[in-house]
């Protein structure tokens, strides 16, 4: 037997362990031990992950309700599921979400890579830049809201007075949380300026993992510097781009605590996303079964969406 | 009524909750509880909370027990203590619940029934006006089974800048400007009017807004301060009531033109940006003199009295005014023990203590609203407070939402449908009622009332 460090700690364990147990242990098999080290890992990931996954699978075929104890709850098999998918509420919660999701990824890749970029030439200060624009993402989403509902607030006018200044419209004459056409953008533009940096950081760890000499090479080539940029920089970038876009993605379906800081979901439903319709399904109405089945489809859209990125996004690697 | 089924759960409920009141009698007859309790009562937190913490440390010298209080904001309350109820919470002993929840609180076990021991106690429900005994205390609505004391009496009305009202070039304007003076409306239109003659008007050289309204989307607020209207107008949710025929009553065309009252109210006359305003916003809007005119619960009225700014000579109160009828939104609590925690003697100590004459006229004194006929009938209580006898007149024409047990069901659609027309310009009145109807229809479907 070799004398390294961690033979001289299995042969200090052997020695320590009781000579009972030891017999007991003898007599398993390698497969028996390892199960036996992995068997609580699985039984806790069994109880808070997939148990409540098929508690909530079986809930949604009933008309169970959390706040009526004392009343059975009813089979009502795909009772649930027909109602949530041909209830006009919950499309317009769904096309809500779609435009939140959409716009703020769009937005913070533009925005994200172009800041990463602009960092990425190393000028004076930079660093100092750096830190000050991932500071929003470092801020609780709740102070970030309530911070945001004051700058919208039309009595306030802060951010009026900026619109008005750039428009030349009048300042008292919007209020971007209260109008139906304006409220899905204000959100949008919260999200937007909390979450560039996190895209901007991944874009620029992108970027400086690019070898110089594929630039210099290309440079010998006579290569423009745009042509460099699409055929070098966008390619390299491209894999962590998509990284970005699935954490984002992922972070924006489930968006809860910003939006109701801001707009409660409001005017009317304008601004509902599907958590906030999840929600109130939920622990508001207290209708348990329709809510459960609401999250089972929203996990089979987000899971089955999630794949699909996935697999794209392995094949652009391997490329 | 649907009765929950009997089982061997109800049974052990149904005994413990008599040994719970029989025990309550034994301290209540002789006196001093067996042993000294750490109690704690659950509210909102607002104004007439500090005073019952106040009126509370006479209960604690009388019988020893502790006072804790657990009191939650406004926009949290129904959330926080609802799920604090169905989960069998035992934080809380006593509970001053909204009076929507007095149905879920019976029916679903969370509210210990007080008949025999208010029977037992000598305390009597015709002690306590009658407005209030209904809508805070029993379930079935109307039945002799009481599940709360009435605590605080509130409903939703109006104040007024009176040092603006009395102005006389303000008073010139309007009378020139409409043909009659400038006063305490007297109907809903001239509330409207008023609201439209103070909507972007110069005084003091600050721009002024008519009047800030409910308009809040995630609790309750814009149902409780469109029900102002709709009652005003007549509204009934229900053809006969007990039968969840709503059709024709909830979206008959007075119901129809009430919201499109209080929608044409949301446009015209409230300041920039007052698209999710409940109680709070309200009265900052007062309070910082932007409004002639404000909606509010009376609880909030000795305080705005009190303000060194805005109250005394310069505010004044006013009654939720008629338009088809006299009626007003009501507010205000019972008081009940819950029956998940295992104090329930001494929590009905609390609610013998607070029952009797001496401690509701004290109650009124430090701003809590008494219903009991100690106070009311007391021939000094209208000049007691300028806004006493408004009180008054609003309780006596009290109206309330569903009190069914799923109240929350059908107040978060109510809330959805006027929010969506009167905030969020969508649809029309016509169809956010019909809308409302079948989603109410459908509640009461799942919940077997239909």
């Amino acid at each position: 037997m070799s004398d390294t460090p961690i033979h001289r700690g299995a042969d200090r364990a052997a020695r320590a362990t009781p000579a009972r147990v030891a017999r007991k242990v003898r007599g398993l098999s390698d497969r028996a031990i390892a199960w036996i080290f992995v068997a609580p890992t699985i039984f806790l990931l069994l109880a808070v992950n997939i148990f409540p996954l098929i508690w909530t699978i079986r809930l949604s075929f009933t008309n169970y309700r959390a706040n009526r104890l004392n009343r059975e709850p009813e089979w009502v098999g795909l009772r649930n599921y027909e109602r949530i998918l041909t209830d006009s509420d919950t499309w317009a919660s769904m096309q809500a979400t779609a435009h939140f999701l959409i716009w703020t990824i769009a937005l913070q890749v533009l925005i994200g890579f172009a800041l990463a970029w602009l960092i990425n030439r190393q000028f004076k200060g930079s660093a100092f830049w750096t830190t000050i624009i991932v500071l929003p993402m470092m801020l609780s989403p709740a102070v970030v809201g309530n911070f945001w509902s004051f700058l919208y607030q039309p009595q306030i006018r802060l951010f009026n007075y900026v619109i008005a200044f750039l428009s030349g419209q009048d300042p008292s004459s919007f209020d971007i949380l209260g109008s139906v056409n304006l409220a899905p953008w204000a959100i949008v533009i919260v999200d937007t300026w909390m979450w560039t940096p996190f895209v901007m950081l991944i874009c620029l760890a992108g970027l400086r993992s690019i070898p110089d000499y594929l630039y210099e090479a290309a440079a010998v080539d006579r290569a423009s510097p745009i042509r460099q940029f699409f055929t070098i920089t966008v390619p390299m970038v491209l894999p962590f781009l998509m990284l970005a876009v699935l954490f984002r993605g992922i972070e924006n379906f489930k968006m809860f605590d910003l939006v109701v800081q801001l707009t409660g979901g409001g005017p009317g439903n304008i601004t509902t996303l599907t958590s906030i319709d999840l929600k109130r399904e939920a622990f508001e109405k207290w209708r348990t079964g329709y809510a459960s089945a609401y999250a089972i489809i929203l996990f089979v859209t987000v899971f089955g969406l999630a794949s699909i990125y996935v697999k794209a996004l392995n094949k652009v690697r391997e490329r | 009524m649907d009765r929950a089924p009997v089982t061997g759960r109800n049974i052990t409920k149904t005994i413990q909750l008599a040994s719970a009141s029989a025990l309550a009698l034994v301290g209540a007859t002789f006196g001093t509880a067996a042993a000294a309790e750490d109690l704690t009562l659950c509210w909102a937190a607002w104004d007439p909370a500090n005073a019952l913490v106040e009126l509370s440390k006479d209960f604690e010298e009388q019988s020893g027990h502790t006072m804790n209080f657990e009191f939650v904001p406004w926009p949290n309350f129904a959330d926080r203590m609802l799920n604090e109820l169905n989960s069998g919470g035992q934080l809380c002993d006593l509970m001053i619940g909204d009076s929507q929840w007095i149905g879920g609180g019976a029916e679903n076990g969370h509210y210990v029934k007080l008949n025999d021991f208010f029977e037992a106690s000598d305390i009597s429900m015709d002690d306590f006006a009658d407005a209030a005994v209904y809508a805070y205390s029993t379930w079935p609505k109307g039945t002799e089974n009481y599940y709360a004391l009435p605590a605080m009496g509130d409903a939703n009305g109006w104040f007024y800048r009176k040092d603006w009202f009395t102005d006389p070039e303000i008073m010139a304007a309007f009378e020139a400007e409409h043909g009659r003076p400038l006063g305490e409306p007297q109907t809903q239109r001239e509330l409207m009017e008023i609201a439209k003659f103070f909507q972007g008007r110069e005084i003091d050289g600050q721009e002024r807004y008519g009047v800030s309204i409910f308009t809040e989307r995630g609790s309750e607020g814009i149902t409780m301060g469109v029900t102002g209207a709709l009652y005003a107008w007549g509204l009934e949710y229900e053809n006969e009531p007990g039968s969840y025929d709503m059709v024709g009553a909830m979206n008959s065309p007075e119901a129809v033109e009430a919201l499109e009252f209080y929608t044409e109210l949301y446009e015209c006359c409230t300041p920039p940006g007052y698209t999710n305003s409940y109680m709070g916003e309200s009265l900052d809007a007062f309070k910082s003199g932007q409004v002639a005119m404000a909606m509010n619960w009376f609880a909030f009225f000795p305080g705005l009295y009190a303000d060194p700014d805005i109250g005394g000579d310069k505010i004044d109160f006013f009654v939720n005014p008629p338009q088809n009828q006299e009626a007003s939104t009501l507010g205000g609590q019972g008081i009940s023990v819950v029956s998940y925690p295992d104090k329930q003697d001494a929590a009905l100590e609390y609610i013998a203590w607070f029952a009797q004459p001496e401690v509701q006229k004290q109650w009124w004194a430090l701003g809590g609203y008494a219903v009991h006929d100690a106070v009311l009938e007391d021939p000094a209580f209208e000049e007691s407070q300028p806004f006493a006898g408004d009180f008054l007149q609003a309780m006596n024409a009290v109206q309330d939402f569903w009190q069914e047990p799923t109240y929350a069901e059908l107040l978060l659609a109510m809330q959805e449908r006027v929010h969506n027309y009167v905030v969020a310009d969508q649809g029309t009145a016509q169809e956010a009622l019909d809308a409302l109807i079948e989603d109410w229809t459908e509640v009461f479907e799942d919940d077997g009332k239909l």
